[in-house]
């Protein structure tokens, strides 16, 4: 894209400039747009499995709803407990969404079309979730109140004991791609089975720990069965209790988006991203962003499938699954990877 | 130019967000402060190119040593009043500290007088070869020429862990615990029986 604003008779100072914040802009309003349609279709999907109808007023189909709950909390009073530390009380929604939306920064939609096309790419979106945790971990604090407090509490335990695991998972991708960088995984992945199927997935040493990464990343998202952040049998709304009007809408964004992109990493990593399902030229003819799209809603889908039908862990599960299960089998599979393609010669 | 104003910005921000630590009243905003100076510690390793040390102080770091320490000062039950009077108690410690720290940094501006050390400079001049990445030197020199240190901290931090275990572990015998394996062991038949007592009958437990 800098080229394109060069030809305009730009020097490359201001062309890059441009075309990084065109770039920002290309992501986050689409994101946006579709952060707010997946909350309906997160809610039309729930529906269904419980055979309820879901929101079917406003617009068709119900359609605008989550519009019209956007334009409901902005027109809110935004509340600030007396007792609270109003500064990191206010910080807090705002770190837990900027955060969300930065990790997006290093997906690839398209051959070429990656914002930041950097090669320590999996790593800086395993630095940004793991940042994601100080805006639960402040905003619980910040109340000043129990129940955000516990499930502050909750949350940074929980957010640790499942990135080690998701560490350990990456790192089996990582020495089958041989680089960090998205786009390289990406390439790395095609016609990775018999020279046909596009994705880690079909290869049955990847595969557990593809299984192993969905689980993770509905524990790392606080997701439905480990939304233990916010039980709402437990801890009234968790760390979000105390919030109202744009602060409370702004976590309900920054999760939405973090699962999406809980869903793009599932689909990069192990999905083939932007390639299609297989390697045959006529698939070539739909373009990548599409299937990217595609695997993004399956993905999705499944998510919210899981949030319909599986019931919540309790918390001493969720931590004996993490650190005695996961953690273990993946640190296995780790050696069996790595031993595997020391054997074979990949390295070579 | 743009790397002179970003050197400055996060050099800045490190510099105050480090003072701000030791100065801020409320222990949480002491963490919170630290964690924005590893965050722009970051930036500066990203100046210089060595973006691999960069991700990995963000990852560990801020993603996990410093969500711990949050973890553990926010269940800290501040008293100022007692706070300030630990102070007296605390004074010749911090200062015998500070003269290490000044003595410390007394050497280092002796040694730097001798030459200065060849470190990276913003414009990436230490950036590595051409096609080679950080992660790829960084992983050659690990696990090539300092194979050895590098497994031989390994076992040390090993030994650590497992002596930290050691220490805090202990075999409590007056709470009730569940045994995962044994729960899911368990069926139904063992567990429940299914009666049809007679009108008016009953069922003896």
């Amino acid at each position: 894209m800098t080229q394109t604003f060069q030809t305009w008779g730009l020097s490359y100072e201001w062309a890059w400039g441009l075309a990084t914040l065109a770039g920002i802009l290309l992501i986050a309003l689409p994101l946006m747009l579709g952060v707010a349609m997946i909350i309906y279709a997160d809610r039309k999907i729930w529906a269904a499995m419980a055979l309820r109808k879901g929101p079917n007023v406003v617009g068709p189909f119900g359609l605008l709803q989550s519009f019209a709950d956007g334009l409901k909390v902005f027109l809110q009073e935004t509340i600030v407990p007396s007792a609270s530390n109003k500064a990191l009380f206010l910080i807090a929604p705002i770190i837990t969404f900027t955060v969300a939306l930065m990790a997006w920064a290093v997906i690839p939609f398209n051959s070429g079309a990656v914002l930041a096309d950097i090669n320590v790419g999996l790593l800086y979106v395993l630095a940004m979730s793991s940042l994601g945790v100080y805006g639960v971990v402040i905003a619980g604090w910040a109340s000043n109140s129990k129940y955000p407090f516990f499930s502050a509490m909750r949350a940074a335990a929980q957010m640790i004991s499942y990135e080690v695991s998701i560490g350990f998972i990456l790192i089996c991708v990582v020495l089958w791609a041989g680089t960090f960088n998205m786009n390289g995984i990406v390439m790395a992945q095609k016609g990775h089975v018999f020279g046909l199927i596009n994705g880690f997935v079909a290869n049955p040493l990847l595969f557990p720990m593809w299984v192993l990464f969905l689980i993770s990343g509905m524990a790392e998202t606080a997701r439905a069965p480990f939304d233990l952040t916010e039980a709402e049998s437990e801890l009234v709304a968790g760390y979000q209790t105390e919030y109202s009007s744009m602060s409370f809408a702004l976590y309900w964004l920054g999760e939405y988006a973090n699962v999406l992109l809980m869903c793009a990493l599932n689909a990069v990593l192990f999905w083939g991203g932007w390639l299609p399902p297989l390697d045959l030229p006529f698939m070539y003819i739909v373009p990548g962003f599409v299937w990217l799209l595609l695997k993004i809603l399956f993905f999705f889908f499944i998510f919210s499938w899981v949030k319909a039908t599986v019931p919540r862990y309790r918390y001493d599960q969720l931590m004996r699954l993490g650190w005695k299960i996961f953690l273990p089998f993946s640190l296995l599979w780790v050696v069996i990877v790595s031993g595997y393609l020391m054997a074979i010669g990949h390295f070579a | 130019m743009i790397q002179t104003l970003a050197f400055y910005l996060f050099a800045t921000m490190v510099i105050a967000s480090g003072a701000v630590t030791i100065l801020a009243r409320n222990p949480v905003h002491s963490v919170l402060w630290l964690i924005l100076a590893f965050f722009n510690a970051a930036g500066l390793m990203v100046l210089v190119g060595a973006e691999f040390i960069a991700m990995l102080l963000v990852i560990v770091y801020v993603g996990a040593v410093a969500v711990l320490f949050l973890f553990v000062v926010m269940m800290l039950d501040i008293d100022f009043a007692e706070l300030r009077a630990g102070f007296v108690k605390n004074f010749p410690l911090g200062l015998l500290l500070a003269v290490v720290l000044f003595v410390e940094l007394f050497v280092g501006l002796i040694v730097r007088s001798a030459g200065p050390m060849k470190l990276g400079t913003p414009d990436g001049a230490a950036m590595t070869g051409v096609g080679q990445s950080n992660i790829e030197a960084i992983g050659a020199l690990l696990y090539g020429k300092y194979l050895f240190l590098f497994e031989a901290s390994g076992i040390i931090l090993l030994v650590a862990m497992i002596g930290a275990i050691v220490l805090t572990h202990r075999q409590r015998s007056d709470t009730r615990g569940q045994n995962v394996s044994r729960q899911n062991a368990r069926r139904p038949e063992e567990a429940t029986r299914n009666v049809k007592p007679e009108v008016g009958q009953g069922v003896v437990l």
